[in-house]
């Protein structure tokens, strides 16, 4: 199965979503990135229990952490789907690209670009 | 431990507003423990600082260091050479630490970014709760090992008062009536007669009332 | 003549550019006012107001509220002195709701002495608000009619001319006139220092006040207590913090045949010097356990007879 997606995602792996801390999205913020998502598997299938309800939790911590520092929290988002869901994964990358061209690009980018 | 949680970080910026580089300080103490302070909220808010001040086109440099801890002149010594060239420093430590980096760097501006809110542990993994009042009398002997100066709302010693109902105390339904603990608690050890001596008022001398105070111990006070 | 804002004749006479005469009066510690009602008697022409310390030194005493109480109703008007360390904001408000219901028109607003030396050492303090916030939340109350709460009052809101302390006498010696200062910002519109020894000192202090121009904005009493002996000059001057004694006046004192005539003598050349001071709107002379000391100091110093107040 060859699908297509926005080729401007830039995917990073984790071992688990509940690996994802605070840091790891600011710094793809600081970076240089327009958007992020976060793919955690679907509720209740965590290989390690609870690792994307975690997850979760701090993605809603850094969208309002993101909003309080004036880039929108609406730049960062959180999705779970399988990792035999290829056809919703296409659909979320295209779906988030389109929110974040809707927004433009990151404001952090407009002098000088990522750090 | 001494449980604290972060200001607003725009109260944080703002006390900054004139920096154009800061050292941020954790602490890997209670702060790290009550996660107010350790080294991942320390880079999380250089991180948060930065995207901030940028965004207002007057971008911060950060450097962040994590004190062993911060109550201790031997551990802050360490941060001479960083603080050296940071126009402030942003201490992620509770109060006694901002008070002691303040102290040692005399002609830098530092701050506290966190509020210190009391002492206690925690209840659940994100939950802290207050359990000692630091009266420097400790009554918990008299009064089951709950303390009623800290936990109950009215500091009272011969309680409980009229305001206890269903084991909440009156000020919110979510606050245990500190007196019904202490009365179930004395009643399961059989020792309701001990809640029948009068207590006397307390000697608040020994609490911050009486000043500022010290603890000393002589015998390992060397020079 | 300045602005006069409420009832008080103390407001009225300094308004209209007299130079008054206060004193003040410590209640006894027990639960009769004989001997404040001997105070008053003794004290009424001779000065325009009287002070009645709260429970000065952290001892317990009879309340100033009731004192202030018992020497209205021998003719004297009182000045409620009303500290911070007893009572958090809501005792306050209720209780000089209270004092102006009963007639009272003078509020001194004072943090207090800590209650480390006083009577009641183990006490909790309270110290729930500032002088200088009381100071603008009874001016708020009064001006803008409203609770400390920021909760209007209705009707009937205490009108106080208030007043606060200073001493010129404590560190950081720069920062106090600062501080007083801030204290007529916040509302304070008469001041009391602590008692002067150091006149040379006072006078830099006034000369600070009179550069800022807060003689213009407040009305300054200077402080004075006349000396019954040396060993209590002495004890001032190394045991009591916030206080300078020269040498020259223990000496004065130890030289004297009798020292306690000298510590009136010494009391009215301060008064007399006080007074030509630029900016000192009056005397307050705290006569401490002394206080029959005062009709001769006040006739001496030609601040007898005191002058009437139409109304």
């Amino acid at each position: 199965m060859r699908l297509q997606y926005s080729p401007n995602i830039r995917i990073v792996e984790m071992p688990c979503s509940g690996t994802i801390d605070h840091r790891v999205i600011l710094q793809a913020f600081e970076d240089g990135a327009d958007g992020v998502f976060v793919a955690g598997c679907l509720e209740g299938d965590c290989h390690f229990q609870r690792g994307n309800l975690r997850a979760k939790k701090r993605v809603q911590a850094v969208k309002k952490l993101l909003d309080e520092i004036g880039l929108g929290g609406e730049r960062l988002e959180m999705y779970n789907l399988s990792s035999a869901m290829g056809p919703r994964f296409a659909e979320i990358a295209n779906e988030m690209t389109e929110r974040i061209r809707q927004l433009g690009p990151s404001p952090l980018r407009k002098e000088g670009g990522a750090a | 431990m001494i449980v604290a949680q972060q200001k607003n970080i725009k109260d944080i910026a703002e006390m900054v507003a004139d920096a154009q580089k800061v050292l941020l300080a954790g602490c890997a103490g209670c702060v790290t423990v009550c996660l107010a302070g350790g080294e991942k909220e320390t880079e999380v808010l250089a991180a948060a600082l930065r995207i901030m001040r940028k965004l207002q086109g007057n971008p911060l440099e950060t450097v962040t260091y994590v004190a062993t801890r911060q109550c201790d002149p031997e551990y802050i010594e360490a941060m001479d050479g960083l603080v050296k060239d940071v126009d402030a420093v942003i201490s992620l430590a509770c109060g006694v630490g901002v008070q002691y980096l303040a102290e040692r760097f005399k002609d830098k501006w530092v701050v506290p970014a966190l509020d210190t809110k009391f002492v206690g542990g925690a209840v659940k993994h994100g939950v802290w709760e207050e359990r000692c009042g630091l009266c420097g009398d400790c009554v918990l002997h008299r009064t089951g090992g709950i303390c009623p100066i800290i936990r109950c709302s009215k500091s009272i010693l011969n309680g409980p008062c009229g305001g206890s109902q269903n084991g909440k105390c009156e000020i919110s339904k979510d606050v245990d009536c500190a007196w019904q603990l202490i009365y179930d608690r004395m009643k399961a050890l059989g020792k309701l007669d001990k809640l029948m001596e009068i207590q006397m008022p307390k000697d608040w001398s020994k609490a911050r009332d009486g000043g500022p105070r010290r603890a000393i111990r002589e015998d390992v006070i060397i020079g | 003549m300045r602005e006069v804002k409420t009832e008080s004749r103390l407001e009225r006479l300094l308004a209209r550019g007299e130079f008054v005469v206060t004193a003040e009066i410590g209640p006894p510690r027990h639960a009769n006012a004989e001997i404040i009602r001997h105070h008053a008697h003794m004290l009424k022409d001779y000065v325009d107001a009287t002070n009645i310390t709260d429970c000065q030194t952290a001892v317990v005493r009879l309340s100033s509220i009731a004192s202030a109480i018992h020497i209205l109703n021998c003719g004297v008007e009182p000045i409620v002195q009303m500290t911070c360390r007893d009572r958090n904001r809501i005792a306050i408000q209720s209780d000089l709701l209270g004092a102006y219901s009963l007639g009272v028109r003078n509020l001194l607003c004072l943090s207090g002495d800590h209650q480390k030396f006083g009577s009641e050492p183990t006490a909790k303090n309270v110290y729930d608000i500032d002088s200088i916030q009381l100071i603008y939340l009874m001016r708020r109350m009064r001006d803008q009619k409203l609770f400390f709460s920021g909760e209007p009052i209705k009707e009937h809101e205490p009108r106080f001319f208030i007043g606060a302390v200073a001493n010129p006498f404590a560190d950081p010696f720069e920062f106090r006139v600062a501080r007083l200062e801030k204290k007529v910002e916040a509302g304070a519109e008469f001041i009391q220092t602590q008692c002067i020894y150091d006149m040379e000192r006072f006078e830099r202090f006034m000369e600070m006040v009179r550069e800022r121009g807060i003689h213009e904005r407040a009305y300054i009493l200077a402080g004075v207590t006349p000396l019954k002996s040396w060993r209590a000059a002495k004890y001032l001057q190394t045991s009591v913090s916030g206080m300078i004694v020269p040498d020259e006046i223990v000496e004065r004192l130890k030289k004297a045949e009798d020292p306690k005539k000298e510590g009136i003598e010494i009391c009215i050349e301060q008064i007399k010097h006080i007074r030509n001071i630029p900016g000192v709107h009056g005397v307050h002379i705290m006569a401490i356990a002394w206080e029959e000391v005062v009709p001769e100091i006040v006739q001496r110093a030609g601040l007898y007879p005191r002058p009437k107040v139409e109304g």
